[in-house]
């Protein structure tokens, strides 16, 4: 079944032999966006939600 | 308002429910005339007269109601709702108390047998499901979805989504707790670990499950607030990671439709794979993942200070999600799944210390600056102290998942304990504490009806879970190492009985603490009854203002 080259075939062979490099690179993007310098004051607004509310 | 009055009709939801509800009472009475066997005829009764209870709750609801619906804002202030979150916080409260007892009581029959009465509906293998769905699904499910509808409200500045699906939720998933546990005492289970219910209870949790992530989703969509907080991400993650989990482990072809029994789909080390996937995610998204969002909301609450570090909890959040997933054959280590696999999930195991710890670093550190409270206020210190042991049992398991140690430790009460450290020390403590808070809000009250009770419940608990965790590691690491001793001429040292006799005294301390547990819970119970009953309301009444006479 796996001879027959579809787009799902071919999609899913390239994220079955490259799932590892992906999450890697998305986590990855993740905390770079989480240290970027610039979304410090928005973090720390966030860091407060809890107490600012009603 | 001179308005005239507007003419009052039934919502699409509320004549599609009636109907829904009105044909599901049908065809269970059917169920129930046809059934293959006893549970499925008392299970299709069950259902038939919930699916009419429902018709008549919605239709009087609807008649009891004024012409519009509840609004969105009074006074520009969101109107939340907060009807559906009192159920779910006594229904976490009673079932609490009941999967508790039925742990007290399976404890003690470990110690003394003779408690399982020769009777099957109170034998251990029907009870002990019995208890671990009691206490995990029934006491901290009810937890999350009272807490999960209370933060989304609130941190998004927005009324709960839908106006009878929130209802729906809590009410259809206590039926299917109802379901669930009245199946295991008459024997109708699926013999999975954590997954017991068979499949018609499978089928109508995928239906309130699913209508859960729409209300919480729909929550989200409609949100004032334009950051969508961390606590909700957890909340989602835990809900989302659930329903996946749900449909991946329990596939199964029933022998009629009539009849409780079903065939998984799954086959020998797949299904094995397939139970411990869940069984392991289970734990790392319902009792890590959902009571992580209690933690970010209500110590930061509690102690009236800033999450510690936001951006920690976005990269342990999204570290957690990554790792957890991968963790599960841990616990089929030396079984006829491949090595490769056994090693692969003893890896990420390991790896999962880190972003676990980085919870519980955020948690604790949220403190900083407000550590005197601690002296004060027992609630918060119950919160703290849950995190303490999120911390310790994160340290113990991927310490038990390496294969070595899990060579000493799999099969034997080590588990046990390590288990309960993490279900009574984390999760107990961590919903006790979310309770204390809940219930004064939502009641409108100005606070607890005693914190010199809760001191006495967080004492009376915390001596019976280290009573509890410190008698199941001996005895566990006593028993496993009776089990792998071997003599000069090389036959077992010990019988199995042997090894048996030996835990009598560490059973009998586990059910003393289990009991200690308990008396904190009821402790708790007490005193949460008496704030709502005869609290000091937030508000000072009108009357109050009125000069003497």
């Amino acid at each position: 079944m796996k001879a027959i080259l579809t787009v799902q075939n071919i999609t899913s062979d390239f994220v079955t032999s490259f799932w590892t490099p992906i999450f890697v690179g998305i986590f990855l993007a993740i905390v770079v966006y989480a240290l970027w310098p610039r979304n410090q004051a928005a973090f720390d607004e966030a860091a407060r939600i809890p107490l600012r509310e009603e | 308002m001179s308005q005239a009055p507007n003419a009052k009709t039934m919502t699409t939801g509320e004549s599609g429910l009636t109907l829904v509800f009105a044909a599901a009472a049908f065809l269970c009475m059917i169920g129930a005339a046809k059934a293959l066997d006893a549970a499925f005829a008392f299970h299709a009764s069950l259902s038939a007269a919930a699916s009419l209870a429902a018709v008549f709750a919605i239709m009087n609801r609807y008649y009891d109601r004024p012409a519009a619906l509840p609004p969105q804002e009074i006074n520009g202030r969101p109107n939340y709702n907060m009807g559906p979150i009192k159920f779910a916080a006594v229904a976490s409260v009673f079932w609490g108390i009941a999967g508790f007892t039925v742990g007290l009581i399976i404890a003690c029959q470990l110690a003394w047998p003779a408690l399982n009465f020769d009777l099957p509906w109170t034998s251990f293998g029907r009870l002990r499901p019995l208890h671990t769905s009691a206490v995990i699904f029934a006491f901290g499910g009810n937890v999350l979805i009272a807490t999960s509808f209370y933060v989304v409200q609130k941190t998004c500045r927005a009324r709960l989504a839908g106006d009878l699906a929130p209802w729906f939720v809590v009410l259809g998933y206590n039926f299917f707790i109802v379901i669930a546990g009245t199946g295991y005492l008459l024997g109708v289970t699926q013999s999975k670990e954590y997954a017991e219910p068979e499949w018609y209870a499978d089928h109508w949790l995928t239906i309130v499950w699913v209508v859960y992530l729409l209300v919480f989703l729909m929550t989200l969509v409609k949100r004032k607030q334009p950051h969508i907080f961390v606590a909700n991400w957890f909340y989602l993650a835990f809900i989302v990671t659930i329903a996946v989990l749900h449909l991946g482990n329990n596939p199964a072809l029933p022998v009629s439709v009539f009849g409780s029994k079903s065939y998984i789909a799954w086959g020998g080390v797949q299904d094995a794979m397939f139970q411990w996937w869940y069984g392991h995610n289970a734990v790392g998204f319902f009792l890590t993942a959902g009571f992580l969002a209690i933690m970010y909301y209500f110590i930061p609450k509690r102690a009236e200070r800033p999450i510690y570090s936001y951006r920690l909890s976005i990269i342990h959040f999204w570290a957690l999600i990554f790792l957890y997933i991968w963790a599960g054959p841990h616990h089929l280590h030396y079984t006829a799944l491949p090595d490769w696999a056994q090693t692969l999930g003893m890896t990420f195991s390991i790896m999962l210390w880190m972003p676990s710890w980085g919870g519980m670093i955020n948690g604790l550190m949220t403190l900083s600056g407000a550590w005197d409270k601690l002296r004060t206020d027992p609630v918060l210190r119950m919160l703290v102290v849950s995190v303490a042991f999120y911390g310790m049992s994160t340290f113990e398991g991927p310490l038990m998942s390496i294969k070595v140690v899990n060579s000493l430790s799999h099969y034997t009460d080590w588990t046990i304990g390590h288990v309960h450290s993490g279900a009574l020390g984390w999760v107990g403590f961590v919903s006790f504490g979310a309770l204390y808070c809940l219930v004064p809000w939502l009641w409108d009250r100005k606070g607890l009806y005693s914190l010199k009770l809760v001191n006495w419940h967080f004492w009376i608990a915390t001596i019976g879970i280290v009573l509890y965790i410190s008698a199941m590691w001996v005895s566990g690491i006593l028993q496993g190492l009776m089990w792998r001793a071997y003599n000069s001429l090389g036959f077992l040292e010990y019988s199995f009985i042997e090894s048996v006799e030996a835990m009598h005294p560490f059973y009998i301390i586990r059910a003393g603490g289990g009991a200690l547990f308990l008396i904190g819970a009821l402790i708790m119970t007490y005193n949460l009854w008496m704030t709502v009953r005869s609290g000091e309301a937030e508000v000072p009444s009108s009357a109050a203002l009125q000069p003497a006479e």
